[in-house]
């Protein structure tokens, strides 16, 4: 069956890492819903954080294929109730629209929103959420003549207690491959 | 082999090249010069007393020419080009070392690192359109990483799952001088070659083996990348489970074994593809269940549970559940089943297997050995070739209908016997893999059985072979068609033969332009002699044949249907 899967994979900082590792979607025709990308908490470690859909039996094999590439370190596969994630919105209103009314104000407060910056011209405001949040504040605040709406991707902490890559690297250095003589 | 060097010597990019080579214990390279990779090959030249190498005719030849290498040998291969189109045509080669798990090292040049982006001359993204057919890919921009990049480049190659890795060399990091040092790779932290062997794991697959009635092994090439043949000759004759191969696990126990049931697969042999589905244990070692060789998965292995000695994470239940998976190298897993299961007898579950092959001999093995039409068949002169080799060449094969009669009609005494492209099915690669298998092995009869149409797609090389003395014994089945495309427009296209006729040259002649000694065949009276001449020739030969012109490969299991459906005609 079907269903939103989100993959938290690891590896080296390497030119090329991106390539490597959406290939593999590209390869099964899958399509990426959403992909956020950066240093994770390990310095020189990356973190990519991808959502697709997909069946359990093919992304157990997926995240073999990921962390077959050379430079990943680890991969996993999250179900939906595993974790808790988050994306950022951003949303450019006119400023005037403000101050035709309480409207805006009041979907900021409603929302958890936040503004950001206010300037004669524009207010952006800031919303975090799932996206069928952000995207409901959109369809509010638009008729009051939204110029600008961006959204990131989804970054997302699992459930568990710890960071697992903490523990895969730990067993690699048990195993005598000490991380820190990697530097080339 | 000198490993390390660890007092600093000043030298260029290009040198440092050649000495990571050479402490890599790298003494022939396949290849093809041109403008971004020139101070390489000034660098070669300097030290061409210790590292031969081999000119070929296009880099598409290089390539398989160092899988031919490898295959035979074991070692990684390695292949230097330069930039642009050089680099694009190593790429079907790249692609077919990939699938076929061979370890090579593709050294290819690139434009200076200033012209990076910019469509230079020659320039192409070698590292990102290779990206998704190596094991690993790197572009060196600085002199200085050249060691560390060469390192880990056969390290990489070699270990694990093998595959092939390419480097792109900018020509500013060849022209750039180093402080040059080098040592040999044993770790990568992100990467695992070698997943540690579960024991429980293989208690389990052991508690299976004990309790099968009717078990069989499916060897893979994983057996011979892992040099365990000793290891599963112990474990089949402990347990005298029957075994039957898949293509490239040939000649990982010789054809003569008593328990050697021959190939699996769409062509492979009748018994092994009906008795998949009588199994109740399906022993898998070091292979991944291909298409090719699984027809509907759906309906493989229906009343058998599945034992998955493999390698390689990715392959355990990407085709077939394993009911037992036994991650980690079969070197190390195969005697510690062996250790867990019980001395057995399987004789009257192998009698199957036998009555089997009785029933494939009388209506096709002996029909097509022993022909009563006046056409020459593939199978006849395969046969006839093997045994004036004393079933003891090593086959290389190109592909096609050829090849799989070679598969079925070659015999083995030892292993890496068998040059041949499984997964990719590459047409031309067997002319090149086969100069390469005979430059690895030069004390060991190298045969090439190849059609009409794939020698064709590299023809070229034979001027290598001229040029490089390489007697490489080449066996043309010429039947003017594109046989295997032929044959299925035969069955499923109701003999629409679209595009499939070729209106061939003199091959005779084109022989005798590359200097190579040849002789044609056309009547079955002349074969014997011809094949003692090609066998007795000192250098290279080639010897053609004319064979039936729409000959058909049978056993073979149509597309779409189970292994239990092989037809026998």
């Amino acid at each position: 069956m079907q269903q939103e899967f989100t993959l938290t994979i690891y590896s080296e900082n390497r030119i090329g890492m991106l390539n490597q590792v959406t290939s593999v979607f590209t390869r099964r025709h899958i399509n990426i819903e959403s992909l956020t990308t950066s240093e994770s908490a390990i310095e020189g470690i990356h973190k990519f954080t991808i959502v697709i859909f997909s069946t359990k039996g093919e992304v157990d094999v997926l995240v073999r294929q990921i962390e077959k590439r050379i430079d990943v370190l680890k991969a996993y596969a999250f179900t939906r109730d595993e974790i808790v994630h988050q994306e950022v919105a951003l949303y450019k209103v006119p400023t005037s629209s403000l101050f035709e009314g309480r409207e805006i104000e009041n979907l900021v407060r409603q929302y958890g929103a936040r503004i950001l910056e206010v300037t004669a011209e524009y207010t952006i405001i800031e919303k975090t959420g799932h996206k069928h949040e952000t995207q409901e504040l959109f369809n509010k605040l638009d008729p009051y003549g939204v110029t600008q709406f961006t959204r990131s991707g989804r970054i997302a902490i699992n459930k568990s207690r710890k960071e697992p890559l903490n523990s895969y690297l730990r067993k690699l250095e048990k195993n005598g491959v000490n991380p820190s003589a990697y530097k080339k | 082999m000198k490993e390390s060097q660890t007092q600093p010597v000043k030298m260029t990019g290009a040198e440092a090249v050649m000495q990571s080579l050479i402490n890599e214990g790298v003494d022939l390279v396949f290849g093809y010069p041109g403008g971004a990779i020139m101070p390489v090959y000034d660098a070669l030249y300097s030290v061409r007393d210790k590292i031969n190498h081999i000119l070929v005719r296009h880099e598409q030849g290089a390539v398989h020419a160092a899988q031919g290498y490898s295959r035979v040998t074991g070692k990684a291969g390695t292949c230097i080009v330069t930039s642009g189109p050089a680099a694009t045509n190593t790429v079907t080669g790249i692609a077919d070392a990939n699938i076929d798990s061979t370890p090579l090292v593709v050294i290819v040049g690139q434009v200076g690192s200033t012209l990076l982006g910019t469509d230079a001359f020659q320039e192409t993204d070698i590292v990102g359109i290779s990206q998704p057919i190596t094991k690993w890919n790197y572009q060196i921009t600085k002199s200085e990483e050249i060691p560390w990049a060469i390192a880990r480049a056969y390290y990489i190659a070699r270990s694990g799952r093998p595959g092939p890795v390419l480097l792109d060399i900018t020509k500013d990091a060849q022209f750039g001088s180093l402080d040059y040092v080098y040592k040999q790779r044993t770790s990568v932290r992100s990467y695992t070659p070698y997943p540690p062997v579960d024991p429980y794991q293989v208690e389990e697959a052991g508690r299976l083996v004990n309790l099968a009635k009717k078990p069989m092994a499916l060897i893979g090439q994983g057996v011979v990348l892992a040099g365990a043949e000793k290891e599963l000759i112990e474990f089949l004759e402990k347990t005298g489970i029957p075994a039957a191969q898949t293509l490239l696990g040939l000649s990982a126990i010789p054809s003569d074994h008593p328990l050697n049931v021959g190939t699996l697969g769409m062509h492979g042999n009748y018994g092994p593809n009906i008795m998949t589905n009588e199994s109740d244990l399906l022993i898998a070692i070091g292979m991944r269940f291909d298409d090719r060789v699984t027809a509907d998965t759906r309906r493989y292995g229906t009343k058998a549970r599945v034992i998955h000695m493999e390698i390689d994470p990715a392959e355990i239940n990407k085709i077939i559940h394993a009911d037992a998976p036994v991650l980690g190298n079969v070197k190390e897993s195969l005697p510690m089943l062996t250790g867990k299961v019980s001395k057995n007898d399987h004789s009257l579950w192998l009698e199957e297997f036998k009555a089997c092959y009785r029933i494939e001999d009388e209506r096709l093995i002996s029909k097509e050995l022993y022909p009563d039409k006046p056409q020459l068949t593939m199978p006849e002169v395969i046969r006839r070739v093997s045994a004036a080799f004393n079933d003891d060449a090593i086959m290389v094969t190109d592909v096609g209908q050829h090849q799989m009669m070679a598969m079925r009609y070659f015999k083995f005494r030892q292993t890496r016997s068998v040059v041949t492209s499984g997964g990719l099915g590459t047409m031309g690669f067997g002319l090149p893999a086969a100069i390469g298998a005979k430059l690895g092995r030069p004390d060991r009869e190298v045969c090439l059985f190849v059609g009409d149409g794939g020698f064709q797609m590299t023809i070229q090389e034979l001027g290598t072979i001229f040029q490089s003395k390489v007697p490489v014994k080449i066996v043309l089945l010429n039947n003017n068609f594109l046989g295997m495309v032929r044959q299925w427009q035969e069955m499923f296209f109701d003999y629409r033969y679209s595009f499939t006729e070729l209106i061939n040259p003199d091959f005779q002649t084109i022989a005798k332009g590359y200097h190579v000694p040849s002789v044609k065949v056309t009547e079955r009276q002349d074969l014997d002699e011809a094949i003692g001449k090609l066998a007795a020739a000192e250098g290279p030969f080639l010897l053609e044949v004319l064979v039936e012109k729409e000959g058909n490969v049978f056993p073979m299991v149509p597309a779409g249907m189970s292994v239990e459906d092989v037809r026998l005609e």
